[in-house]
């Protein structure tokens, strides 16, 4: 699959994405084709997201054709878990030199393709382009064929150069390598009425670990996880499920709407944060699948689960009633953890409407009510101001504003993808309530905040002037 | 004595290299006031951007001209001109880095012209310094870019002026962290000398709380203090990589300078303290007669841990080379050593053969050795080959206190010597345990 600039529209005008359902030609609502701002943009670029869609898949190589900034200066550094191989966590590329930049890579990109396979015998191989390679105009899709044909392992290119765009464009070019060379090529063992696709859930911190017994529990089977500690075979079998649920992201949307136009597959649109979201995704898969005994089980597991988790919550509950929180992540998650949090108790008192979907800031703003401030943009500069303006308590965010936060002094929890705790599902909502407790009644404020002795300027008093 | 070899692999597995345009992301956050820019696609700035974060767990800045299809195609001059634009609106920096990437080095974009051209359209940038490096990421190593962007700065910042008798240039490579700044900034200091360090990550990476905290650096070497170098009176290079600036400061404006490859171990810390009491005309002060004497007795007490022990070293050359040494003249066997880039080191290290390569080497190598010296991608060949490993260099993502940890002096090496016999005891113990 090449990745032309047709392509590149399609998948940036992808029609069962919300963003792209304005009236007017010139809709605001445009975040999948706004171009990164010199000077200001702070994300990641396509390859960083075509390989935050693929990397998760733990018994495959993937081999990062570019020179050493690509892959040196990220390789092994997600946050997904395997609970089998760990050649995810490898970190393969070309390391292109000067040499291969003038007189091309493709000679040295099929070498490694063979390296690769012979050394660490993969399930598969997923090549992925970079903004140099794209540029000199190495055939990867050439290269991978060759490459396929003669090691006999699946050699997938992933046309992933940085520069066609954002982070999000990558994880759905990262789908389309899937839909184009992976899903569809084998035939699961056996079938049943309830199978489904997790498509968008990542495993970050094991939270996959936090939903599968759940799964289990009532009776659901998870065919392919999409990518989250997947094995390269099952995602081949995606296309026998009944159901495709996409998690908290529209990022792989191309994904679902795809298998559904090919195999009949339809999907629907989940989060695991929070009771009612984890409740509210369990009714709906067993809706869809239609089945009474399985929706009879799934509500027996939600009185239990709901049950066992207001009696755990409820100390953390007590404490965490009233705080005010600013909350700043992107897409999903900007209400899903809104109503995570109302859960507990807590005040969202403003949060970010960046990657949002129209329909998402609808949801958003039934849920913050009035006084709510939607953030459209947030540098750390703003964030500081509306957390003052709004006497919030803590910052709930990404990885990238925890300095923000504790450089001013304020309590932060990481809530993206470079978080150690996992939040999902129901178990995940006790760890979420005891990190946000400790966050918040930690003894360490006090004395950050505290000025040293001898800066407490003692106001002189009135007498004696 | 070494050779120096380089991997026959078509692939690298698990490279142990950084890019250029990393490092000189990290000289230039020595400078106060700094904005580095990176002319390349958003990746480049967000994935540098998240290394330095993890690593010195503080927030780093560091922009992006954000170059996409298009704009690669028709040159990036209008990116560098509203990426430098929106940084001075928007963060107002007093000084801006700007370096090349892989993209922008392979589309050949003419930077110095693009710089001269942006400055005849925008006057108001007038007094705004910007510092160019070219840093393709198809080239050499962090140590290199970082030494570029050293290089760089000191070509184009230091003014000439009246010697100052007292003040001495003190160029430090890739190799120190912000401790070791710190600890060879209070021995310059200690000899009555006015040090102007560049880059001094002592200043903007130690990990300190500011009263308001901004969007540039927060401290480091001050514009006026590089435009002052011009009057020092001699150039102390620390690191072999740092040879190259202080030999243009040399040109520039006459400058004697000295190379001092590393600051670990007795003799590289005698050398240096002898160096400063020969320019300031100072004698040794007490603190560091007493240290030497503490560093001799700690010599005595932990070299029962380091004899005939063999260490697998996978760094930067300049980091490599004074940790080989210093442990070589501990007892200690140099059993394998990997390394990223070139380096006039390499040759004089003290093992037979020195290999250009990634960490799938370093772990073919390193079987048989007892003490792994790496970054922390070391932690999963510890576990494989059950070999403790000991973490320096760059990443370091799990461990604590990276910015504050010091390695160099008496002192350095004195925590050096007893976190390196630790680990040798407690392997130790663990074996007697086993019987």
């Amino acid at each position: 699959m090449r990745m032309t600039q047709g392509k590149i529209n399609e998948l940036l005008s992808e029609s069962a994405c919300e963003h792209n359902h304005k009236k007017e030609a010139k809709g605001k609502n445009k975040s999948c084709t706004q171009q990164a701002q010199p000077g200001a943009a702070q994300g990641g670029c396509a390859f960083d997201g075509a390989m935050i869609a693929l990397v998760p898949i733990t018994d495959a190589a993937h081999l990062v054709h570019g020179p050493i900034a690509c892959a040196g200066n990220s390789w092994g550094g997600r946050g997904s878990l395997s609970s089998g191989s760990k050649l995810y966590k490898m970190g393969f590329t070309t390391d292109l030199n000067e040499n291969d930049v003038i007189f091309g890579g493709e000679k040295r990109l099929f070498k490694a393709i063979l390296e690769v396979q012979k050394e660490y015998n993969p399930a598969a191989v997923f090549v992925y382009s970079t903004c140099v390679t794209a540029l000199i105009g190495d055939d990867l899709d050439a290269v991978c064929q060759k490459a396929a044909e003669k090691t006999g392992t699946p050699v997938i290119p992933v046309n992933s150069p940085g520069f066609i765009g954002s982070k999000n464009l990558g994880n759905r070019v990262g789908g389309e390598s899937l839909m184009e060379y992976v899903v569809g090529t084998a035939e699961p063992e056996y079938t049943t009425p309830y199978d489904i696709n997790l498509i968008g859930e990542y495993n970050i911190a094991g939270e996959l670990w936090n939903v599968l017994p759940i799964f289990e529990k009532v009776g659901i089977r998870v065919l392919a996880k999409i990518t989250g500690d997947a094995q390269y075979q099952e995602v081949c079998h995606a296309h026998r499920a009944k159901l495709n649920v996409m998690i908290c992201s529209k990022a792989l949307i191309n994904m679902a709407r795809k298998m559904e136009e090919r195999y009949g597959i339809p999907y629907v649109e989940e989060s695991f944060y929070g009771v009612d979201d984890m409740n509210r995704c369990l009714r709906n898969i067993a809706a869809k699948i239609g089945d009474a005994q399985l929706q009879a089980r799934v509500e027996a597991v939600i009185a239990e689960e709901t049950e066992e988790l207001d009696r755990q919550l409820a100390p953390y509950r007590a404490r965490l009633k009233g705080k005010r929180v600013v909350l700043y992540t992107g897409g999903v998650k900007s209400w899903s953890i809104i109503s995570a949090a109302k859960d507990l108790g807590m005040e969202v008192v403003a949060t970010s409407t960046k990657k949002s979907t129209e329909e998402d800031k609808a949801r958003i703003r039934d849920l913050l009510g009035q006084d709510g401030i939607m953030l459209e943009k947030g540098n750390a500069q703003e964030l500081l101001r509306v957390i003052a303006q709004t006497k919030a308590d803590m910052l709930i965010a990404g990885g990238r504003n925890q300095y923000t936060a504790l450089k001013a002094r304020i309590p932060f929890l990481d809530i993206n993808q470079e978080r150690h705790h996992p939040y999902a599902g129901y178990s995940g909502m006790v760890e979420m309530a005891r990190e946000l407790e400790e966050a918040l009644y930690s003894p360490i404020w006090q004395q950050v905040r505290q000025p040293a002795p001898w800066d407490i300027v003692c106001e002189p008093s009135a007498e004696l002037e | 004595m070494a050779t120096v070899q380089t991997t026959k692999k078509s692939v690298a597995v698990n490279p142990l290299k950084q890019s250029q345009p990393l490092g000189a992301a990290l000289a230039f956050l020595g400078l106060k006031g700094m904005m580095p820019l990176f002319h390349g696609s958003q990746g480049c700035t967000a994935f540098a951007k998240v290394m330095l974060v993890r690593h010195y767990r503080e927030a780093i800045p560091l922009s992006t001209t954000a170059m996409t299809e298009v704009s690669t195609i028709l040159g990036g001059e209008d990116n560098v001109e509203q990426a430098i634009l929106t940084l001075m609106e928007k963060s107002k920096p007093e000084i801006i880095g700007l370096c090349t990437t892989g993209l922008t080095e392979t589309r050949g974009d003419d930077m110095q012209g693009i710089l001269r051209s942006i400055r005849k359209r925008h006057p108001e940038l007038f007094d705004v310094p910007i510092v160019f490096v070219s840093t393709p990421d198809f080239r050499g190593a962090l140590q290199d870019g970082f030494a570029a962007a050293v290089e760089s700065m000191v070509s184009e910042l230091p003014q000439p002026g009246e010697i100052r008798l007292n003040q001495v240039n003190i160029l430090a490579s890739s190799a120190f962290t912000p401790g070791d700044v710190q600890e060879i900034k209070d021995i310059v200091q200690s000899f009555g000398l006015k040090p102007i360090v560049v880059p001094d990550l002592s200043a903007s990476l130690d990990g300190h709380l500011d009263d308001s905290p901004g969007t540039v650096t927060a401290g480091g070497t001050t514009l006026a203090e590089l435009r002052e170098m011009g009057c020092s009176i001699f150039t102390l290079a620390v690191g072999e990589s740092m040879r190259k600036a202080a030999e243009i400061l040399e040109q520039r404006f006459n400058i004697p300078y000295e190379v001092f490859p590393h600051l670990t171990g007795l003799n590289a810390v005698d050398e240096f303290l002898q160096g400063l009491a020969d320019i300031s005309g100072a004698e040794v002060p007490e603190t560091y007669r007493r240290q030497r004497r503490q560093l001799q007795d700690t010599i005595l007490d932990t070299h029962f841990f380091f004899g005939r022990k063999r260490i697998a070293l996978a760094l930067e050359p300049d980091l490599l080379s004074g940790v080989a040494h210093c442990l070589q003249l501990m007892g200690c066997e140099i059993h394998t050593a990997v390394t990223t880039t070139r380096s006039p080191l390499l040759e004089a290290l003290p093992l037979e053969t020195v290999l250009i390569g990634d960490l799938a080497d370093f772990e073919q190598q390193a079987v048989g050795a007892d003490l792994l010296i790496t970054n922390s991608h070391g932690a999963a060949i510890s576990r494989r080959l059950h070999i403790p490993l000991y973490r320096m260099g760059f990443p370091i993502f799990d461990r604590l206190g990276n910015g504050q940890a010091t390695k160099v002096g008496y002192r350095g090496t004195m925590q050096l010597l007893f976190d390196i016999g630790n680990l040798f005891l407690e392997e130790e113990e663990s074996h007697a345990q086993q019987r």
